[in-house]
């Protein structure tokens, strides 16, 4: 259905993580995602809530998009340093 | 949280790109993700407690790098410029361990070792059957030990977790952000910080890495032009001798026409070779970086816009700023103290803290971090009053004369602006009338001359007083290490029968 992984930075108290409108879990079995839900995670992009209580990393793209207690998470900006290594 | 990640999700976002160019030999990142997953079995099946390099810079130093952190076992490189009087001690430290060695170092026997020449090491990974690997993912497990250069004693063995270069990368670098043309010259050697942070920070960028082991001026040209080379990083003294070879070459710096970006850091750069590099490289991107080992690398930048408003401008402010390192990355914050641990304000010189994520500040397991968790650098300098930080040397080398605190890098810097002078160092000699005394070391430039008293002059007619030297010692060469760092200890040493 959806292959997304994330890399959990930081969570608040609710553990309530889903993707497609699936629970995220360590080993997934096959589930039918929610259509509504499925806007696309994308490698290497960082996604937070309103009030930023949860932060992931998109380690593997996937279909389905993440939500955290019911609320869609959002694209985190950013600031584009120079590389200074 | 585990640094083998960097690796995995360049391999997944872009398994055919470009990872790293070796003398003429192109590695992918699929080939690199895969190198490491087969050192990773090698690591995990040979029950030994560190990985160890020992070597100049080849492909070995990515796959050992996330082939360690993917077996769980710290990553150990060594300084391969020691002697091995120097590294026995060390060996004694990190036992037993999985050495990867270089050229005529792979004959060691001890017990419970594993001894690899780098070449056999690399036949390994880079052939035979797919594997997979699971990795741990504790964020505080010890991803990378460096032991640091020691100048003053014993080496340290300073510790970095996961979570301290995960913060750092994931704080830095934009994933994936290089386009598919870049490539970053990569010559500062892999058992310094910054050779663990740019393997890192290019992988995770997804950008190409091309290394040059032994760092000379005509070959650094040379690659930049033959693999359109658009980024570098260099410590002060490879910009000095990069400027050198340019003024007496036939190349023109306008045919490095893929060169967009030079980082700078590992020492302090003296402002008229910055200006010159300016100059010279009017299309580049210059970018100022100050780290330590224990930070995970750089926690300050001067960025290209600031480096531009130094030499367009008539701003004073703006100018001075060309002597400064930057603002501190956005998750790490700098305070000043002073010797009672008072934060000062801006302008006002004391010794550097800094706190964050990135900041490990830790030593054979013992935290230097204070109970707020911020670390004290032993550097020392100041803000000024928008947040740039100015460095005037390490908090040790301040010469403290009749009470009177003074930065050795104040006399330096005016000197290194006098025609004349092409290098300078000043240190603290014992005196019984003062405490200490200014004792001054000085390269004079091909073909001028200047005598000591009018350096005297120079010096009393531009700073206070207090700041002449008591003694001017004429020599030909200044000791740095080979990051650029000057060695005032043995500056030091020079004068040892000049006090009094």
């Amino acid at each position: 259905m959806c292959d997304a992984e994330v890399m959990i930075i930081k969570i608040g108290e609710s553990e309530n993580l889903t993707c497609g409108g699936v629970p995220m879990a360590e080993n997934p079995g096959q589930a039918e995602g929610n259509p509504d839900q499925m806007h696309e995670c994308l490698i290497g992009k960082r996604y937070v809530n309103a009030d930023e209580t949860i932060e992931v990393l998109c380690v593997k793209s996937g279909k389905g998009s993440l939500y955290y207690d019911g609320e869609e998470l959002m694209t985190k900006d950013t600031k584009k340093l120079p590389s200074s290594d | 949280m585990n640094i083998a990640l960097f690796l995995q999700m360049a391999a997944e976002a872009c398994p055919d790109r470009r990872a790293l160019t070796h003398n003429d030999r192109h590695y992918t990142y699929a080939e690199l993700y895969a190198a490491a997953k087969r050192a990773a079995y090698h690591f995990s099946t040979a029950n030994v407690q560190f990985v160890s390099l020992l070597d100049v810079s080849s492909p070995a130093v990515p796959i050992a790098l996330m082939g360690a952190a993917m077996a769980g076992v710290p990553y150990v490189p060594l300084n391969y410029r020691l002697s091995e009087e120097q590294l026995t001690p060390l060996f004694e430290r990190i036992s037993p361990a999985y050495l990867i060695a270089g050229e005529g170092r792979h004959d060691y026997t001890f017990d419970g070792w594993i001894v690899q020449s780098a070449e056999d090491f690399l036949a390994d990974s880079l052939n035979g059957e797919a594997m997979e690997v699971s990795w741990n993912e504790d964020p505080a497990a010890v991803a990378v030990q460096l032991f640091t250069s020691g100048t003053t004693g014993t080496p340290k063995a300073a510790l970095l977790r996961h979570e301290h270069l995960v913060s750092y990368i994931l704080g830095s670098v934009e994933f994936m952000g290089a386009m598919e043309e870049e490539a970053a010259l990569v010559t500062v050697p892999p058992y310094h910080i910054a050779g663990i942070s740019a393997v890192m920070s290019n992988i995770y960028a997804c950008r190409q890495i091309v290394q040059l082991p032994n760092f000379d001026a005509a070959e650094w040209l040379r690659l930049c032009v033959n693999e359109s080379v658009t980024s570098a990083f260099v410590v002060p003294t490879m910009l000095t001798r990069i400027i050198e070879e340019l003024e007496h070459s036939t190349l023109d710096p306008r045919s490095l026409t893929s060169l967009q970006a030079i980082a700078y850091g590992g020492g302090k750069m003296p402002v008229p070779v910055i200006e010159k590099a300016l100059q010279l490289f009017p299309e580049v991107n210059f970018t100022n970086a100050y780290g330590l080992t224990e930070t995970s690398s750089t926690i300050t930048l001067l960025a290209p816009e600031d480096h531009r408003a130094a030499i367009d401008h008539d701003d004073a402010a703006a100018h001075a700023r060309l002597g400064s390192v930057g603002k501190p990355l956005p998750s790490v914050e700098i305070e000043i103290r002073d010797e009672d641990g008072k934060a000062l304000g801006p302008w006002e010189a004391g010794e550097i803290y800094v706190r964050g994520p990135q900041v490990s500040g830790e030593y054979d397991g013992r935290s230097v971090l204070d109970t707020e968790g911020w670390f004290p650098t032993r550097d020392a300098g100041y803000l000024d009053d928008l947040g740039y930080l100015f460095l005037s040397g390490r908090a040790d080398d301040v010469i403290v004369r009749g009470g009177e605190n003074m930065s050795p890098g104040e006399i330096e810097d005016l000197l290194h602006q006098h025609p004349a002078i092409l290098d300078a160092a000043a240190v603290g000699i014992p005196s019984e009338e003062w405490g200490e005394a200014v004792a001054l070391a000085v390269v004079l430039a091909r073909g001028q001359s200047i005598s000591a008293d009018e350096i005297k002059a120079h010096i009393r007619e531009h700073l206070r007083s207090s700041r002449v030297p008591e003694v001017v010692h004429f020599t030909s060469e200044l000791p740095y290490n080979e990051t650029g760092k000057l060695l005032r200890r043995v500056v030091r040493e020079w004068f040892k029968d000049e006090g009094h």
